[in-house]
């Protein structure tokens, strides 16, 4: 097995972290939204193998697991308000559904 | 191995950034599952062939598929696509890349602050794992099942159609 | 029969209340028996008093009966006590005797008034707390009493209260008054806090123990109560709200503003006596204020043509007499004036009262006359009080007490003949105005009708004053010796002004004022319009008529200032601090509230910011 530098396991992780941010930010459909907090959880997950590799124990990857069960879950009562919010509002579009304002 | 987890690497990150620009939910949904798929192989060159799999399976497969469904229910159809490249002008652009490169700059300077090390290159498979699950995170295992029976109630609750109710007099 | 005291204030008090209480729902009867019958079971229980005081003395002349204790806080217990000696029992008598009578004549006088019961009420209160005055054993209690019948004054000047004209007048009452009471509010706190008590006896003593004559304490102390007793008796400098307070109902002008409560200022002198004596400034400062405002109020009475007003200008120059007496050590004079005055001019207010009904509520003198005949009882009345009031010599009591006061002034110890001639020149100016008012009002033409005649209520009060006015002044001697039990004599005169002398001058001045008056009033009426056309007799008239143009300097020094401020604080800077918090925070509110956009990727972009401004804080610190 060759060694990989740490550096660049985190650099990968944060640029797809950022990747993540800026879909989060610029989509207004909601189900990129969804898609790209999926990317960010699977960035901060990548993270923590890293480290987990770094010092050769399985503590990153039962993390990972965690954070896997965790994106399920979440996914699976968030498409299902997706859908209810589909049925009220017929648009998927986040800046329509701001009712809640000051 | 160090090409491979850069190749994969690179993969990830390109697929990432064209997901993030489609117009079409179906054409980003594959874009994602093929990131994805780039960062089992990372999984893999890192040591934990047994995330590597899971990824694959869980990750890529229940839940990607999960939201491929969840499209096609919906039924967004060609004019989805249009109202899509409407909303995505240029200008929207400015503020979240703005905000997102100053982030990256922040962690790589902390990155390249510090002195990291590298990965041992031993494989840590599913055996070692399955120790560390149910011996010291037992309890993590227990918290994690009970959020997703709470996902599971959720999901239920939230999908179900009331009939309607016949007029009562 | 003297432990009945507590009676004399408390039944009119327990009058009061039951008039005030119940006086809606009694028949018109009952109110008058309760109001006029509480003074006349006062009056005849002071009398019996005085019968049992007379006859046997008790001992040191004095009686003080405690009811209870007020306050007892430390060694501050001042009580409910009354004190009675000379000086408290003739105030007393005097009081409810001539309350009495105005009583009766206001049963009379009210009866078609619908506030008859409220009438009755405020004077039955006003009577308890005049007579709480006089008999209080310390000043405190005085202090209750003195406010008391500021109160009552105000009620009663407002009696009328649906003209705003009268509400204007009480408050000017109240106002100018409340200054001097102030005044007088520090004098009590300066006592106190020097002497330790406020017991009257015992306050006196330790002022003769502890201070010098003419040490600042008791400079301070007499000069402040002499401010309180300025307001009250509408001595110079405040006594403009004196001839304002003649909205008020006759008998309350008869009452209050002449027999009564404007000489509580002569009491309170007297009774504090020994601290005058102990500041002699002060003590000439009451002389001076007294001589300057005798001179005053008889230059301004002689231009008034309303005339109560012409009565109310002679009662502040009359008690200016009583105050030159006090300044120049004639205790006893002044007494024996204060009761003299009382005689004759509440039977002048009275009398007047008569003119003012008979004629249908007409106050000016120019246009009354020559009720000589139509109204013989006012007629014989007034001027027997206005003979009495000017110095008739020998069969009148205004005579023999203002005859001692003018020899005192001339002739003792702190008098000097400025005093005396100031003196003179007053029986001039009153002999000239009393004699202008019974000229112009009963002689000449009859100028209004006369539409009603008084009845028997009326005409007995008035007889009974005016003979008091002729008899009241030949018991000079036994009175002087009776009060010199409380107060202390003059000495023997050092020279000076003998009194045969100052007696012949003063019943000079009389006759000069009654042939000016005639002269210009009677025999040559358009001499007195010739006198008034001339343009510096115009200005002299409205110089004198505005009362010396006091009311214009107070308008200009005091009123128009604090209304400025009022009007320039409409904002109410202290307020603005609170409201301009509150505005503070509702800005604060109006900015944070566009943060509530209600769009998801605006919260999100906080959070993401937020966390890249966490981890740049986490970098670089």
């Amino acid at each position: 097995m060759d060694l990989i530098p740490m550096r660049d396991g985190f650099m990968l992780a944060a640029a797809l972290f950022a990747l993540g941010l800026i879909g989060v930010l610029v989509r207004r459909n909601v189900i990129f939204i969804l898609m790209s907090i999926e990317v960010m959880l699977n960035a901060a997950g990548l993270a923590f193998v890293v480290a987990g590799a770094r010092w050769g124990q399985p503590d990153g990857q039962v993390v990972f697991l965690f954070i896997l069960a965790m994106a399920a879950a979440e996914v699976s009562v968030g498409l299902a308000l997706v859908l209810e919010l589909y049925h009220q509002c017929k648009s998927l579009d986040t800046d329509a559904i701001s009712r809640m304002k000051g | 191995m160090t090409i491979v987890f850069y190749v994969a690497s690179a993969v990830a990150i390109v697929s990432t950034a064209l997901m993030v620009t489609r117009l079409h939910a179906v054409h980003a949904l594959l874009y994602l599952i093929v990131s994805l798929l780039a960062i089992s192989v990372v999984f893999y060159t890192l040591g934990a062939p047994f995330i590597a799999a899971l990824e694959v399976i869980i990750y890529a497969g229940a839940i990607m598929v999960l939201f491929v469904f969840v499209v096609m229910l919906l039924n967004l159809g060609e004019q989805a696509a249009r109202a899509e490249r409407a909303l995505l002008k240029p200008s929207m652009w400015t503020g979240p890349l703005i905000l997102a490169g100053v982030l990256m700059a922040e962690l790589v300077y902390l990155l390249a602050a510090g002195s990291g090390g590298s990965s041992r290159g031993a494989m840590i498979g599913p055996r070692g794992v399955g120790a560390s699950l149910f011996g010291p995170y037992l309890i993590g295992v227990e918290l994690a099942s009970m959020l997703l029976l709470g996902g599971l109630v959720g999901a239920y609750h939230l999908g179900w159609r009331k009939a309607p109710k016949p007029e009562v007099r | 029969m003297l432990e009945l005291l507590w009676l004399v204030p408390g039944i009119p008090f327990a009058g009061a209340l039951v008039l005030a209480v119940l006086g809606a729902r009694m028949s018109h009867k009952s109110v008058t028996t309760v109001g006029v019958g509480s003074v006349a079971a006062s009056a005849i229980i002071s009398i019996l008093i005085a019968a049992a005081f007379l006859s046997a003395p008790p001992a040191g002349s004095t009686y003080t009966q405690t009811l209870w204790t007020w306050i007892d806080v430390g060694s501050f217990r001042p009580q409910i006590a009354f004190y009675l000696d000379a000086l408290s029992l003739v105030m007393m008598l005097v009081v409810t005797f001539v309350s009495f009578l105005i009583h009766l004549y206001s049963a009379e006088f009210m009866r078609t008034d619908e506030g008859y019961s409220r009438f009755f009420a405020y004077m039955n209160l006003f009577v308890a707390c005049m007579v709480t005055l006089l008999l209080a054993d310390n000043l405190l209690l005085l202090y209750l009493g003195w406010e008391g019948v500021g109160l009552c004054s105000y009620l009663l000047i407002g009696f009328w209260y649906q003209d705003p004209v009268n509400g204007l007048a009480g408050r000017k009452a109240f106002i100018v008054t409340r200054v001097g009471d102030t005044a007088m509010a520090i004098g009590l706190f300066v006592l106190f806090h020097s002497l330790g008590t406020l017991r009257i006896q015992g306050l006196l003593h330790a002022a003769q123990v502890q201070w010098s004559t003419g040490s600042a304490y008791a400079i301070a102390a007499a000069a402040l109560l002499l401010g309180g007793a300025v307001g009250k008796s509408a001595q110079l400098p405040l006594q403009t709200w004196l001839p304002d307070a003649m909205a008020g109902p006759t008998p309350t002008s008869a009452l209050i503003h002449a027999a009564t409560m404007v000489t509580a200022g002569v009491y309170l002198i007297a009774r504090t006596h020994v601290l005058f004596e102990l500041a002699p400034p002060v003590q000439f400062a009451v002389a001076a204020i007294g001589a300057a405002t005798l001179l005053m109020a008889g230059f301004s009475a002689l231009t008034q043509n309303d005339i109560k007003r012409v009565l109310a200008y002679s009662t502040i120059s009359q008690i200016g007499y009583m105050f030159l007496a006090l300044g120049v050590g004639a205790w006893g004079a002044a007494i024996f004036h204060f009761m003299t005055h009382a005689f004759f001019k509440a039977l002048l207010f009275l009398a007047a009262g008569i003119i003012i009904e008979a004629l249908h509520h007409e106050h000016n003198i120019f246009r009354m006359g020559g009720l000589r005949n139509e109204l013989p009882v006012a007629f014989w009345t007034f001027l027997i009080a206005g003979c009495s009031l000017a110095g008739l010599p020998l069969i009148t009591a205004g005579y023999y007490s203002k005859d001692l006061i003018l020899w005192s002034a001339g002739s003792s110890a702190a008098g000097s003949t400025g005093l005396w001639a100031a003196g003179i020149a007053g029986v001039v100016l009153t002999s000239l105005y009393t004699f202008r008012l019974i000229f112009l009002v009963f002689f000449g033409p009859v100028r209004t009708s006369v539409t009603r005649r008084p009845g028997l209520a009326m005409t007995i009060p008035v007889c009974v004053l005016a003979l008091l006015s002729i008899v009241g002044g030949f018991d000079k001697a036994p009175f002087a010796r009776f009060i010199a039990t409380a107060l202390p004599t003059l000495p023997e005169a050092v020279g000076g002004i003998t009194e045969t002398l100052s007696s012949i001058f003063a019943a000079l001045a009389f006759l000069c004022g009654l042939l000016g008056a005639w002269f210009v009033y009677q025999r040559n009426p358009s001499l007195a319009t010739a006198m008034v056309e001339n343009p510096a007799g115009r200005l002299l008239h409205r110089f004198w008529f505005s009362d010396w143009g006091m009311d214009w300097l107070y308008d200009r020094l005091f009123v128009r200032p604090v209304v400025w401020i009022a009007r320039v604080n409409k904002a109410d800077v202290v307020d603005s601090i609170y409201v301009g918090l509150a505005n503070l925070a509702t800005f604060c509110y109006r900015v944070l509230s566009f943060t509530e956009t209600g769009k998801l990727r605006w919260y999100a972009a906080w959070i993401a910011g937020g966390a890249v401004a966490f981890v740049a804080v986490v970098m670089f610190l």
